[in-house]
């Protein structure tokens, strides 16, 4: 069984339902208290399980993203917020050099079970500093896992699994996907870490993707159905662990890729995945693997500029267009 | 005299600890300079009474962070010294099976210790936040973050002891003021050198003692963890101590006028402890079996440290997740 619900609702009732189940799991960040955060995930959340549990903070995010760190080592199961992912460079020391290195520094000892999530995206006209997509910053540092889901179900089900976890996850939501309603299924269930999913099967060519871009790409290959290009939607869902066997067996199946992201492409993840897949895969390819992503610049204000800045479904046409010469 | 307030064995006790640093640090002082140890280490001789009056005033149970001067205070919280040195040897008996190194021991069962860090200030929110979940798991502990001089111009240092005033934690700030960040003299980038006077802007309690002095930082540690354990929110303890080597060992800190070691030697805390212990009526041969007792671990530490086995090089990879290792680390 399953009914409507939307990206941010998703979310909302898989952490209600971890509260619920374990007590050691605490919320902070700014403005998640009263006000339920800026995009309504935590409504009704402060009355139900308290201050203790859910606590609005001062704007510090090192300070209180370290303190979820201390919490953690002593066992507790923050589940911290910052307000847009663009703010984690402010709390970057917490995040890379203590909840990301702690347990291996101590030799195993500590775990630090933590869930960061962050907002991400462009597209909402919020210019350089609340429009950025810098997973590849967060998949650099050893010790951190890193999730960006594109649908509902989703959603619901990896943040569950971040909860659960006994790692740091960097949970990432696409800002445009919030007000989105999809089937979720009514059932208590929660979906693996490390485990990509094929959201479209196909034969020609395999689109890999997350977060926002999926749905983009799914729009792309039922265009490029049109004129009979079969093309297969490979959502990773999880960045770190990478489901590197999903991607084995897609491109062995179809022997083309595109990496899909909106990320600035210098430096980018799609660039990391591009780069083991012609390493390691070099056999199976017909064409080089091509990469659309954003653009090397600032996240702009104006509406002109910023859809010239992130790709949307016509240009990964195009992109597949070219690698298939057709 | 505060000082007949102790009986001699709880003298000799504070005595002990302090003498056990100060050889671990000099024997480790040693160890580097015959090449036998890699990286850096930064040695806390002359600040050994900060830490021991300052862990003697905690409860087992209670939890502290260390600084990457940190020696001392692992010591004084009970650490083992044959798994901290073997630590620094980067060895696989060490505390960290050689992962970590000097500026990162940690013990989380035995010592509470939540660790050394290799930031300045790393420590001051994970002790916060330790105090945090003392307070959502509504047990008694109390969180300490040993900080210095240095660490109390970071950003975060004012951002959690503005929380944790705000939310009453049971935290003590206990900064090791010896004057210098690196080669940095405190008065040429702070407006004042007195860091207990930044708990004014926090309305919270602070004092200033004499960190050469064990018995009274004992004693200012001692409030500020009654005021903790009776939900009184936390305290800024500053401790005014010399940091007697340079910034590393190895550094002869030119940067530093000869005048500061002459002050903090003519101050130092074990000789004015060796005096308190005489006047009280202890024997020199009893203060010089506790010397030799220290010398004695030392060499069993250290020989212990070089017969132990180095970590095996696959454990390059182990420890990054706390499972899935194998795929993470591989991709």
């Amino acid at each position: 069984m399953s009914r409507m619900l939307t990206f941010s609702k998703a979310i909302r009732e898989g952490i209600h339902e971890e509260m619920v189940r374990d007590d050691k799991i605490f919320l902070m960040g700014e403005d998640v208290g009263k006000f339920g955060n800026v995009f309504g995930v935590y409504q009704g959340f402060l009355e139900e399980f308290g201050k203790n549990r859910v606590i609005d903070t001062p704007i510090s995010e090192e300070g209180f993203t370290g303190m979820c760190v201390g919490a953690a080592m002593r066992g507790m199961r923050p589940v911290v917020e910052l307000m847009y992912n663009d703010f984690a460079p402010v709390a970057m020391d917490p995040i890379v050099n203590q909840a990301a290195k702690m347990r291996y520094m101590s030799g195993g000892q500590f775990s630090i079970p933590m869930v960061i999530r962050a907002p991400f995206g462009t597209g909402r006209r919020n210019a350089g500093q609340h429009s950025q997509c810098i997973e590849s910053v967060f998949c650099h540092f050893a010790g951190l896992k890193v999730v960006a889901p594109s649908t509902a179900a989703d959603a619901k089900g990896l943040i569950k699994a971040a909860i659960r976890d006994n790692d740091p996850v960097i949970f990432l939501e696409h800002k445009l996907l919030y007000a989105k309603k999809e089937e979720v299924p009514e059932d208590d269930y929660v979906i693996p870490l490390g485990k990509a999913d094929v959201k479209r099967e196909g034969k020609d060519l395999t689109i890999i993707s997350w977060g926002r871009q999926v749905q983009f790409a799914l729009e792309a290959a039922a265009t490029l159905a049109e004129s009979g290009i079969d093309v297969e939607v490979l959502d990773l869902r999880t960045l770190v662990p990478l489901d590197w066997d999903a991607i084995v067996a897609s491109v062995k199946k179809t022997n083309n890729v595109v990496v899909v992201s909106e990320e600035i492409k210098r430096g980018s993840y799609a660039g990391e995945i591009s780069a083991q897949i012609a390493e390691e895969l070099f056999d199976e390819l017909d064409a080089p693997v091509e990469r659309v992503c954003g653009l090397n610049t600032v996240s702009p204000f104006s509406a002109v500029l910023e859809d010239r800045n992130f790709p949307h479904p016509e240009d990964i046409v195009k992109a597949v267009r070219r690698v298939l010469n057709k | 005299m505060s000082e007949k307030k102790y009986d001699n064995e709880t003298l000799k006790a504070f005595y002990q600890t302090m003498a056990r640093i100060r050889e671990f640090e000099s024997r480790a002082a040693d160890c580097f300079t015959k090449g036998m140890l890699a990286g850096n280490i930064h040695l806390c001789l002359g600040q050994e009474a900060v830490a021991a009056g300052t862990c003697a005033a905690l409860e087992p149970e209670d939890y502290i962070t260390c600084t990457h001067r940190g020696h001392g205070q692992c010591i004084a919280k009970g650490g083992d010294t044959k798994k901290m040195m073997a630590e620094l040897f980067g060895k696989e008996t060490g505390y960290c099976h050689g992962k970590g190194g000097s500026m990162h021991i940690a013990d989380a069962q035995g010592l509470h210790s939540l660790g050394a860090n290799g930031i300045v200030g790393g420590g001051l929110a994970i002790a916060t936040g330790s105090a945090l979940a003392s307070v959502i798991s509504g047990d008694h502990h109390v969180s300490l973050c040993f900080f210095g001089d240095g660490a109390s111009n970071q950003g975060v240092f004012h951002e959690v002891v503005n929380m944790a005033a705000t939310w009453n934690l049971p935290v003590i700030y206990l900064c090791e003021n010896n004057g210098y960040a690196v080669s940095t003299p405190i008065h040429t980038v702070t407006h004042t050198t007195n860091i207990a006077a930044r708990a004014k802007a926090y309305d919270i309690p602070s004092e200033t003692v004499d960190g050469m002095d064990v018995l009274a930082v004992y004693e200012a540690v001692q409030r500020a963890a009654n005021r903790a354990r009776e939900g009184k929110g936390p305290t800024l303890v500053e401790c005014l101590t010399y940091r007697y080597q340079g910034h590393y060992c190895g550094d002869p800190a030119p940067y530093r006028p000869k005048e500061y070691l002459e002050e903090g030697m003519a101050h130092d805390a074990l000789k004015h402890m060796v005096k308190v212990l005489l006047d009280n009526g202890v024997k020199q041969s009893e203060i010089d079996a506790i010397d030799a007792a220290a010398k004695k671990e030392l060499d069993d530490a250290i020989q212990f440290s070089i017969d132990s086995p180095d970590p095996d090089p696959s454990e390059v990879t182990t420890d990054v997740y706390a499972d899935d290792n194998e795929r993470s680390v591989v991709r």
